[in-house]
């Protein structure tokens, strides 16, 4: 609960500002009943038209002064509660680049987006809701409460006898379904999982005619979802007929031994009158409470879930004091387990032990997850290892500034990504201020240029999301295009010219070995005639280091290297040509 | 022009709000009957328990004084049937909330399950033409808008209007001069309300069309999450998210400013409205005019202030109501998306063939499928027996009329002949096999299985008489087993691991921590790329198909489990019209064709030694001379 407060930063303000006026506005409404009183009293009763005129203005200047106050406060609420969800996404979304993979699985992408939506805008209405009426309700429940005391000692017991049933009544209802809420968004959460599942493998659902078999499984997890939502909801359908017994136990009471003091002489007409008005103001305050009770119950949930996210410490520590220089583009691998699940016993990577000088290009080859992929990943440290060390330039890369690290190794990842935008754009993303010119010229290096160049609008087309209007090939290349930008002292290849041709490839690795000479190059491919020319090739095996020597070496001695060679050859070669 | 336009505005949210309760009523109309009838009592309690101290002041307290008589007997039997219709109201009142809860959580059950089912029959292009985050954004944020709207607005908005008649009647009932101004009042209070509702609604609008471009983002970012990190983007992308995020943000405080106006503006209209009451009573009873008495005045008042409080309580919702349109508009707008057109009519059968080689129906489950082809003209029915013939007529396509990506495509396939595509990425080589199962429809030529026009075939039975293998591997959550039962729903375990063991699969299965049990969540995110498409191979093996497309199924596994799936998927190919688009030789040598695309036509096509011998394309592909 903390957290979110903290989020409200500059928008406290108009918090209270929203608070004050509603201060402002209470009083004015507790003000006006005893204008009335007196217009009845004194005018009405006592046939006084001046009266009426005079106090019928105050109460209309009255209600103006009220309104201003009003308008105000929600005017503030507004873009308090506004401004609260808008910092409380930026934190969340901040929070999020700082995480690692893993804690960004443990949440998961659905997850987040509901938390970033569906659970900000509860915690929203949530908070307008309150600012609003958690000042009104109170002080109408207490300025009653002393006026019934200050008319009847006795008979405001019954108040209180009231109240106390409310709140444990109410109370109990909170805390259950409290519990049953939390359920509830879980399932929620699994629910949208299974929707966005089924928008991005629609052509596999409909591929396989699985629509009906969809639908049923959506309707079983639909099904669950209605279960836990009656259950919670039901509960707080307790919520109004509570407090209707509180309500009318008072009135009951009231008029019975209202009626008694009155015959006695202890109580008048008048005072009684009060009495019930002062139960209807009563009434609605503690309606108003209720209502606050099931919006905070509502959305006690959403506020746990996005404090877990806000709360969650990112797995990847910042060193105190980091190096902000990387000498060189040597890598070393010290001895190196690492698995994805922690405690899981099973390492993705078992003793490693590698060193690669600065400037070599290495060929890495191996069979599918023997590790390829999870060796590169700790180079850039989107993972920490579990025990030994990973070092680039001589210094362990948990050491580093993580941004200046990035920054010196660039990655093409496997399945990489291009954002909506135009070519440059995406480009820049390598270096954001890199001209028109330099981005050409990655593109040259990368093969890119031909293709772009035939696009209508040039380096100037607009990327679809996700790259949905380029081939694979040609993502690829610009994603290495992206990379290279960077001009990092380390480049790592990962399976990143897989779409595209043979003779390509071996251009974009020709151009690689004239442009960048002093940059160490990691290419992970299933092609030899990719890794062939590096200075080492690296075979991997069930997360171990199976050999590393030279190609013409390997071919000698290595058992894998010699199957991999002879399917290739025998397969002769790959039928894509330059797009 | 823009009145006209918020007019026409304000119509369509009425209209949208009143097919959300038509779509309520479909299903509920019973219950709600029943929460109309309990919320009448209800409101009627409430009323009598409000008046009741007019009863007790003037039947018993001020004649009890007079009299001083000390005789409570007739009070207290009037207090008992007060309670009893008050422990009336607060049944039905829980009856109505309880039932209540049934209605709007069964209704968004009805409305998600229909909204699932009318994604699921959407044609493909739907998919292409609509970010996914905006599809989501349906089922998370404009579905909860409607929650709201039916679990509490109405509700709430029906007691209102019921309190606010009793009232008005039994104020006409004391006096009709003094009901007229607190009529004004009320017209002035709904002008007040349907003009702000429609300011906020404007903004409400803009709100959600802002929340669906910052889930969009969201959803685009993380998806790419490893690319941010490797580039350290995340300062940048923080900018940028905080732009669509600030835009959210005025829109949010803009509807949300007008709406909030609505409830001080509305109750102290109602305060003027009682001074009114006060001022003009007093004059009219001072000088006993229009029957009014002081007696009547004090009643008035009261009654006055009960008859204006329903208007604000109901303006409270207004806020809710507006939102809840704005959510239904989207909500109901997919739900009106045509589904995918399917006139088909030709089945697929199990069939029994006689000696004769006569095909007829049978009811049991047999080997042996056919198409039942019916035909109207002569009332007969035909059976042709399923075999795997595709052939392509001059087929032209393009995925907008206006600019064709295919042109002039013949090919045939006999039953059992693999046909390989070959040519640059954009040639058509995925499109060609993206209409043969009819997620597209051709602009113009023929498309025929087994002799009959694709067109004429149920989609259903069409897909379900072909093996897919995708260029992007999808897998759904669940187990590994599970996974590769989706390719036939009612295949044993032994049935699945047979499949996994012909694509090769098994033995990375068998290494996962449970095996076949293995949960898989998050698209298959716990699986590299090689196994992913490693099982999906396996998911096409256990659908047994006559016919099989593979479309760059193996471009991300290794050499080493290639030549494993190579194996098995010859085995699974064997006797199979097989459809493969391919990258290296070993795929593409031993097809009994292999067609050549470029820019969307072909320009070669033949046996591997055919082309070979022909020298063009295909030969320098082959060769890697690549001068042309």
């Amino acid at each position: 609960m903390r957290k979110i407060l903290q989020q409200l930063k500059q928008y406290k303000r108009d918090t209270f500002l929203c608070i004050g006026m509603t201060t402002l506005e209470v009083i004015m409404e507790i003000l006006m009943p005893f204008v009335t009183a007196i217009i009845i009293d004194q005018g009405l009763q006592a046939s006084n038209l001046p009266v009426v005129y005079q106090y019928g203005i105050l109460i209309v200047v009255m209600a103006l002064l009220s309104l201003c106050f009003g308008a105000l406060a929600g005017k503030a609420s507004a873009s308090a509660a506004a401004g609260l969800s808008a910092n409380l996404r930026e934190a969340i979304y901040a929070k999020i680049q700082t995480f690692s993979f893993s804690n960004i699985d443990k949440f998961s992408v659905p997850g987040l987006v509901t938390r970033m939506t569906t659970d900000i805008t509860n915690v929203q209405n949530a908070y307008m809701m309150i600012i609003r009426v958690a000042v009104r309700a109170p002080l109408n429940l207490i300025f009653s409460f002393l006026m019934c005391l200050f008319i009847n000692v006795q008979l405001s017991l019954m108040f209180l006898m009231a109240a106390a049933f409310l709140i444990i009544v109410i109370g109990a209802i909170m805390v259950v379904t409290l519990k049953i809420f939390n359920e509830v968004f879980h399932r929620y959460d699994d629910l949208n999982a299974s929707v966005q599942e089924n928008v991005t493998a629609i052509r596999v659902v409909k591929a396989f005619v699985r629509e009906d078999y969809e639908n049923k499984k959506f309707s079983k997890a639909s099904q669950v979802l209605y279960k836990l939502f009656v259950k919670a909801e039901g509960l707080l359908a307790f919520n109004n007929p509570a407090m209707m017994v509180a309500v009318y136990f008072c009135i009951i009471s009231v008029s019975w031994f209202g009626a008694q003091f009155i015959v006695g002489g202890t109580l008048t007409t008048g005072d009684l009158t009060s009495l019930f008005s002062y139960i209807m103001a009563l009434l609605m305050s503690l309606m108003m409470l209720s209502m606050i009770v099931v919006m905070i119950s509502m959305s006690m949930a959403s506020i746990r879930r996005i404090s877990e996210v806000l709360g969650e410490i990112p797995d990847l520590k910042e060193p105190e004091h980091p190096v902000e220089q990387v000498a060189d583009g040597s890598i070393d691998f010290n001895h190196v387990n690492f698995a994805y699940n922690q405690g899981s016993g099973k390492y993705a990577l078992s003793d490693i032990d590698l060193h690669i000088n600065s400037g070599e290009t290495i060929g890495v080859i191996g069979g599918t997850g023997s590790g390829k992929s999870s060796l590169v990943n700790l180079i850039c440290r989107l993972y920490d290892v579990n025990d030994g060390s990973v070092c680039v330039g001589g210094v362990d890369v948990r050491q580093y500034d993580t941004e200046v690290l990035r920054n010196q190794v660039s990655v093409v990842l496997q399945k990489n990504t291009l954002f909506s935008g135009s070519i440059l754009d995406n480009l820049r993303w390598g270096n954001p201020d890199a001209t028109e010119e330099e981005c050409v010229e990655a593109c040259k290096a990368a093969c890119a240029d031909e293709f772009i160049d035939r696009m209508p609008k040039g380096y100037r087309t607009k990327i679809e999301r996700g790259g949905s209007n380029v081939s694979g090939g040609q993502k690829q290349r610009l994603c290495i295009a992206r990379a290279l930008l960077k001009k990092p002292k380390i480049l790592i290849l990962d399976d990143s010219t897989s779409a595209v041709d043979t003779a390509t490839d071996a251009k974009i690795r020709e151009a690689f070995a004239q442009k960048i000479p002093g940059t160490t190059k990691i290419i992970i491919a299933q092609r030899i005639s990719s890794v062939e020319n590096a200075d080492r090739i690296l075979v991997m095996d069930d997360g171990k280091v199976n050999a590393f020597d030279t190609h013409e070496n390997l071919l000698k001695t290595n058992p894998i290297y010699q199957e991999i060679y002879q399917a290739q050859i025998k397969g002769g070669g790959d039928f894509d040509q330059p797009a | 022009m823009s009145k006209k336009k918020s007019k026409a505005r304000m119509a369509t949210a009425s209209a949208l709000i009143s097919r959300t309760i038509r779509y309520m009523l479909h299903y509920y109309k019973f219950q709600f009957l029943l929460v109309v009838l309990c919320i009448l009592i209800t409101a009627i309690a409430t009323v009598v328990g409000a008046t009741f101290p007019q009863t007790l002041i003037d039947d018993y307290i001020t004649p009890m004084i007079e009299s001083g008589s000390t005789d409570f007997s007739g009070l207290a039997s009037d207090l008992v049937r007060l309670a009893c219709i008050m422990a009336l109201g607060v049944v039905t009142a829980f009856t109505y909330n309880r039932i209540m809860v049934n209605v709007s959580q069964g209704t968004m059950r009805h409305l998600r399950d229909d909204l699932f089912a009318k994604m699921e029959s959407l044609p493909i292009k739907y998919f292409d033409t609509h970010a996914h985050g905006d599809i989501m954004s349906v089922y998370t944020n404009d579905v909860d808008t409607l929650r709201q709207l039916l679990s509490q607005s109405i509700p709430q908005i029906i007691n209102s209007v019921i309190t606010m008649v009793a009232t008005f009647i039994t104020m006409i009932i004391l006096n009709p001069a003094l009901t007229v101004i607190s009529l004004l009042t009320a017209a002035v209070m709904l002008w007040v309300t349907s003009k702000f509702s429609k300011l906020s609604g404007r903004y409400y609008v803009h709100q959600q069309q802002d929340l669906g471009a910052v889930d969009g983002f969201i959803e685009e970012m993380l998806d790419g999450q490893k690319v941010v990190k490797v580039f350290c983007h995340e300062e940048a992308a923080k900018e940028d998210f905080h732009k669509v995020n600030e835009k959210l943000r005025n829109s949010t405080t803009k509807a949300n400013s007008y709406a909030n106006l609505l409830m001080p503006v509305n109750a102290n209209i109602g305060w003027v409205s009682y001074a009114l009451v006060a001022i003009v009573g007093a004059i009219l009873g001072i000088n006993e005019l229009a029957g009014v008495t002081i007696g009547t005045v004090v009643t008035f008042v009261g009654l006055n202030r009960s008859f204006t409080n329903p208007i604000t309580q109901v303006s409270q919702q207004v806020n809710f109501v507006v939102n809840a349109a704005a959510g239904a508009q989207r909500v109901f707008e997919l739900m009106d998306q045509t589904p995918e057109v399917d006139n088909g009519y030709v089945e697929l059968v199990n069939a029994i063939e006689d000696e004769n080689g006569k095909i007829t129906e049978s009811p049991t489950r047999t080997n042996l499928w056919a198409w039942k082809h019916p035909h109207k003209a002569s009332g007969t029915v035909t059976y042709t027996k399923l075999e795997g013939g595709v052939v392509l007529d001059h087929v032209d396509f393009g995925y907008n009329e206006d600019k064709m990506v295919l042109h002039d495509i013949s090919l045939y396939a006999k039953p059992g002949q693999k046909i390989a595509f070959v040519g640059a990425t954009g040639a058509g080589k995925t499109t060609i096999t993206n209409l043969i199962n009819r997620f597209y429809d051709i602009a113009d030529g023929k498309i025929r299985y087994d002799g009959i026009n694709i067109n004429k075939i149920k989609k259903a039975d069409l897909r379900r008489s072909l093996g897919i293998v995708l260029q992007d591997t999808h897998l759904f959550t669940g187990t590994v087993m599970d996974n590769i039962r989706y390719g036939k729903l009612d295949a044993t375990d032994e049935d699945c691991i047979k499949a996994a063991k012909l694509a090769n699969a098994d033995s990375f299965i068998r290494r996962l921590p449970d095996g076949y049990q293995t949960m898989l969540t998050g698209d298959g995110a716990n699986l590299s790329q090689g196994q992913r498409q490693l099982l999906a191979i396996a998911r096409a093996a256990v659908a047994d198909p006559p016919a099989l497309i593979l479309d760059e199924a193996t471009s991300s596994i290794d050499t080493h489990t290639e030549k494993l799936v190579q194996d098995g998927m010859d085995a699974l190919m064997k006797g199979r019209t097989t459809f493969v688009i391919a990258h290296r030789l070993s795929t593409v040598k031993n097809s009994d064709c292999i067609i050549v695309m470029e820019q969307g036509r072909i320009i070669e096509r033949g046996t591997h030694d055919e082309l070979i011998a022909a020298k063009g394309k295909y030969y320098q592909l082959y060769t890697g001379n690549f001068a042309a």
